[in-house]
């Protein structure tokens, strides 16, 4: 044994204040990258949804269990005096159903008639749950439990009970995350479905409390559209299928250039009670430059 | 070791939480800030250094899901939990009432600085209505968070300074 007692390294660390200089720089470094191209996206996407993902999507489900629960007790009374009344109501639903059926027989013929393929029945589409909302108060986004490996991808639009809810902004293995047209960050290109007037419909955070969003730079020269049309995406939107149904407007204002109008509309969609949506896994069709 | 295995656990759950169970019981579509009340507390009770890295961490995991570039939460974050590790000498874990102060200071600039740079940068002016209806209730909210977590973060981080202590002392 040699008489020498070594003494115990000192453990090699970086001051603070070179931790932080360092980090500022990587951070920056990212942003840049990140701001025009998505090279960090595949991995850091991985990685992150093999981590968090199975635990959103647990908390998930036993969050809408939970929920059920409280919602059963509380609906139990409501459900007793709704159920005398829906008995009286399928009486005279059998009756209007036979009617609806000859008329569906109708329209089947003759929507093969007018070869109206590119309605979004046709559409192939995939249903999704959200397990997570945004983690800010100040863009409306969420997570949904497919992804790539369900073949998402980006820009796919979502929509839910017949109406435009987002498209898809961001994909990972297992998860992807949806901007919806609410969001403040969000702009879509529309048209009145009665007169094909183009417009451009923006989410925005101070009508979200509304729930309501705003479009603006309709040009109506025959001045036709009005409260209550039908709003549905335009066919020259380069990211969203055309015919989708996005609201109805209810409001509109002549814009102080005496040309365009702008105004609100109500959207199709209840953002606040989204559980399911469905992906449409079609893309709209782009033509590539070279 | 340890120590880092539970503060991943801490900032994995309230990530998570604040993502999925805060969003179901908002209040006015708002939600408290998880993220703030963790890199904060682990700022001015343990010290520059360990603030500012978990608040790198809260904030990358914000960009990677939610954000539309990577590094800009876990920039803004970052600096959050360095500027409250600069109060870790002032810090005395009998008194409540600057942890609260600071919590409250940090997510109210937290909020300010996103308004600027989100939203301001982009033309919308009305300062007015995002104070009142965002930044304020999310900081209001937040607090309110804090009463619960924070003595919750302050006992787990004594519990593992005291074993950390015995640690050290066995091999001497």
């Amino acid at each position: 044994m040699s008489p020498i007692i070594k003494k115990k390294k000192e453990k090699f660390t970086i001051p603070s204040k070179y931790l932080l200089l360092i980090l500022t720089i990587l951070c920056t470094v990212l942003m840049l990258i990140t701001f025009g191209t998505d090279v960090f996206n595949k991995p850091l996407n991985t990685v992150a949804g093999r981590v968090i993902v199975p635990f959103q999507q647990g908390i998930g489900k036993l969050g809408e269990w939970l929920s059920n629960r409280s919602e059963e007790l509380v609906q139990i009374r409501d459900l007793l005096a709704e159920n005398e009344r829906l008995k009286q109501e399928i009486a005279a639903l059998t009756e209007e159903n036979t009617l609806l059926q000859q008329d569906k027989y109708e329209l089947n013929q003759l929507r093969a008639l007018m070869e109206l393929d590119e309605q979004y029945a046709s559409y192939n589409k995939v249903g999704a749950r959200i397990i997570s909302r945004d983690s800010g108060n100040w863009y409306s986004s969420f997570i949904i439990d497919k992804g790539m490996e369900d073949g998402l991808a980006i820009d796919m639009n979502v929509i839910a009970g017949g109406g435009l809810v987002g498209r898809i902004t961001s994909v990972g293995p297992n998860w992807s995350r949806v901007v919806s047209i609410i969001s403040d960050n969000s702009n879509v290109s529309a048209m009145t479905l009665a007169t094909e007037d183009n417009m451009i419909v923006s989410g925005d955070l101070q009508l979200m409390a509304e729930n309501c969003i705003s479009f603006s730079q309709l040009v109506d020269s025959r001045n036709v559209v009005a409260v209550g049309d039908k709003v549905v995406t335009s066919n020259i939107s380069d990211k969203f299928l055309p015919n989708i149904l996005i609201g109805y407007i209810n409001s509109i204002g002549t814009d102080s250039n005496n040309l365009t109008k702008s105004g609100l509309i109500t959207p199709a969609v209840d953002f606040e009670h989204l559980g399911e949506v469905l992906v449409i896994t079609d893309m709209k069709q782009s033509v590539d430059e070279e | 070791m340890l120590r880092k295995f539970i503060v991943a656990i801490f900032i994995l759950v309230c990530f998570v939480l604040q993502c999925s169970v805060f969003g179901s019981i908002a209040f006015a579509k708002i939600i408290p800030n998880l993220m703030i009340v963790l890199t904060s507390s682990f700022g001015f009770m343990r010290g520059e250094k360990e603030g500012l890295i978990i608040g790198f961490i809260c904030g990358l995991l914000s960009d990677v899901f939610y954000g539309d570039f990577l590094g800009f939460y876990a920039l803004l974050l970052m600096y959050i939990g360095y500027l409250n590790g600069k109060f870790s000498r002032i810090f005395y874990p009998e008194d409540i009432k600057l942890p609260i102060a600071l919590i409250v200071t940090s997510d109210l600039s937290y909020g300010l600085i996103c308004y600027v740079l989100m939203f301001m940068l982009r033309g919308r002016l009305q300062f007015t209505y995002y104070f009142n209806h965002v930044i304020l209730p999310e900081a209001m909210y937040t607090i309110v968070v804090t009463l619960f977590l924070y003595p919750l973060v302050l006992k787990v981080n004594e519990k593992l300074e005291a074993y950390e202590k015995r640690r050290a002392q066995k091999f001497v």
